[in-house]
């Protein structure tokens, strides 16, 4: 293999890298032009093929989703043209966004942008959960099926088979394309933040290709751009950057899991820490708290504290407390004993981590594990170990379980 | 213009929540306002309410001759106890007369599209 065709290869993964990052948006803007997603896929993907073609010899043009969007939108009117359906689809989009052929139409503002309408759609409650999250990767995140279906280690024909089936709900169901009213907005926003918080979750314990911590906070940076007075969607950013700066420190050597007072905080990303503090301070002016205000909240406690033994859990319990208010879940309970433990000891939380009903949760096991642990009750503890390691979700956790946690403390 | 169905599921033997007079007639009171607003906003399309699945009869082809037999097609507890047929623009706007059809009556409503029959 010569050296020329290593180069191409690589502007071939930039040429990627790049449409990736643009096609979210022309691919919107589509959809809104032509009232059909699958319409839209095909022709940002023979764009794509165009730009494969051409980039790499040509250079990547100044404005490449503009470039994208009118390609694109050429090559589906080109298509649509040549079959009868499209013909009638077409007189529909003449009827019903005149002028909106002109490639050079200007942003009409970050309301308006059509990646908003299209979250809005890919989230829509009467969607199933895994239906919104594979949406959202595809069509907003530019993500292949294939890349889809690795992230939730399920096979390309099953992931294939999920997004088609969602797709032809939205269109046989009318699903809307359009951002909520204000009225609905509480509730249809719910949705969108929980994709955007599971696909980082996703990417916390899963493979590392593709790098789905990155496409969350992506994604959570294009919506906080967009709906810029809405204090959960900067809560979530700032969660997402708060936890992403301790990403690197939450693996050791060996591949297992590193729990957060073992973590070396000199590794943490201040930078990524101080992004997430000024976003959070924003929206304590604004007095709204929320569930993912108050868990980045948390987290900005934990990045004050140089060490461990330094964190502010007062202030830590008080925002459990005000968490359990607004999310009143047993998981919430349990941090909110661990907490507690902190600032009590060991026995006060088991206390209340043992009345929570939590049996299948191997994160409760764990804690247990470590409260007895500490406690002395030697025996108990490593049953619980047992149990959590059986549970673990990743190679990780049941690395860092069977270890039997914590070697000392 | 979708049309779309809302279907009202009951399950038999499972009483719904228990409703005094009062609530009863507050139900009632709500549907016939809910259905006068359908009406007058072109949403209605038609409606009906269903005798329970004893009273129904399934005819079908066997060996090129129709048979008719008794009882419901499907042997279930779940069955069809009414249903709306609307128009709406969109699935938000089926699933908000869905929302206040359920809110009337307590019952979980099933919203789906008919095929073919967008005007």
């Amino acid at each position: 293999m010569g050296d020329g065709e290593a180069a191409t290869r690589l502007e071939n993964a930039e040429v990627g890298r790049i449409f990736r990052e643009e096609s979210g948006r022309s691919l919107a803007a589509l959809i809104r032009t032509f009232g059909d997603i699958d319409v839209a896929e095909d022709a940002v993907q023979e764009a794509f093929a165009v730009a494969l073609g051409r980039w790499p010899r040509e250079g990547v043009p100044p404005n490449p989703g503009g470039w994208i969007t009118t390609t694109a939108r050429n090559h589906a009117i080109d298509r649509l043209r040549r079959e009868s359906r499209g013909r009638e689809l077409l007189s529909e989009v003449a009827v019903l966004t005149p002028g909106r052929d002109d490639p050079g139409e200007p942003d009409v503002g970050p309301v308006q942008d059509d990646r908003l309408r299209l979250i809005f759609t890919c989230c829509h409650p009467a969607l199933s959960t895994q239906a919104q999250v594979a949406l959202t990767l595809r069509l907003l995140g530019g993500l292949s099926t294939e890349q889809v279906a690795r992230s939730f280690l399920v096979t390309e024909a099953t992931m294939a088979r999920r997004l088609v089936r969602a797709k032809h709900k939205i269109k046989a169901a009318r699903i809307p394309y359009r951002v909520p009213e204000a009225h609905e907005l509480p509730d249809r926003l719910r949705p969108v933040l929980a994709v955007v918080y599971l696909v980082y979750n996703a990417g916390l314990t899963g493979s590392a290709e593709p790098d789905l911590c990155a496409e969350a906070i992506r994604l959570a940076r294009i919506l906080a751009a967009l709906m810029p007075d809405e204090p959960e969607v900067a809560g979530l950013l700032a969660l997402l950057l708060l936890t992403e700066s301790r990403r690197a420190s939450r693996t050791g050597a060996d591949g297992s899991l590193v729990v957060l007072g073992e973590q070396d905080r000199t590794r943490w990303d201040r930078g990524l820490i101080s992004e997430g503090q000024a976003i959070l301070r924003w929206c304590l002016r604004r007095n709204q708290p929320g569930a993912y205000q108050l868990q980045a909240a948390i987290n900005a406690v934990h990045a004050d504290a140089a060490t461990v033994e330094q964190t502010d859990w007062p202030q830590i319990v008080a925002l459990y407390d005000q968490l359990l208010g607004v999310a009143p879940t047993p998981v919430v309970a349990l941090n909110r004993a661990i907490a507690i433990g902190e600032l009590q000891g060991p026995a006060v939380a088991l206390a209340l981590v043992d009345e929570l009903d939590l049996d299948n949760y191997h994160l409760f096991h764990a804690t247990r594990a470590d409260l007895l642990r500490r406690l002395g009750r030697h025996r108990e503890a490593t049953a619980a170990y047992q149990r959590a390691a059986a549970m673990a979700p990743t190679d990780a956790e049941r690395a860092f379980l069977r270890r039997g946690g914590r070697a000392s403390r | 213009m979708t049309h779309y169905l809302l279907s009202v599921h009951s399950v038999e033997g499972e009483a719904r929540e228990p409703m005094t007079d009062e609530e009863r007639a507050q139900s009632h009171k709500q549907l016939g306002v809910l259905e006068q607003e359908m009406k007058s906003t072109g949403a209605w399309v038609f409606s009906g309410r269903l005798h329970d699945p004893a009273t129904a009869t399934v005819v079908r082809m066997a060996g090129g001759e129709v048979v008719t037999t008794d009882g419901p097609f499907v042997e279930s507890k779940e069955h069809l106890g009414g249903f709306y047929i609307i128009q709406a623009e969109d699935l938000d706007g089926a699933l908000g007369w869905a929302s206040r059809v359920t809110d009337a009556i307590r019952v979980p409503i099933e919203v789906r599209p008919f095929a073919g029959f967008e005007a």
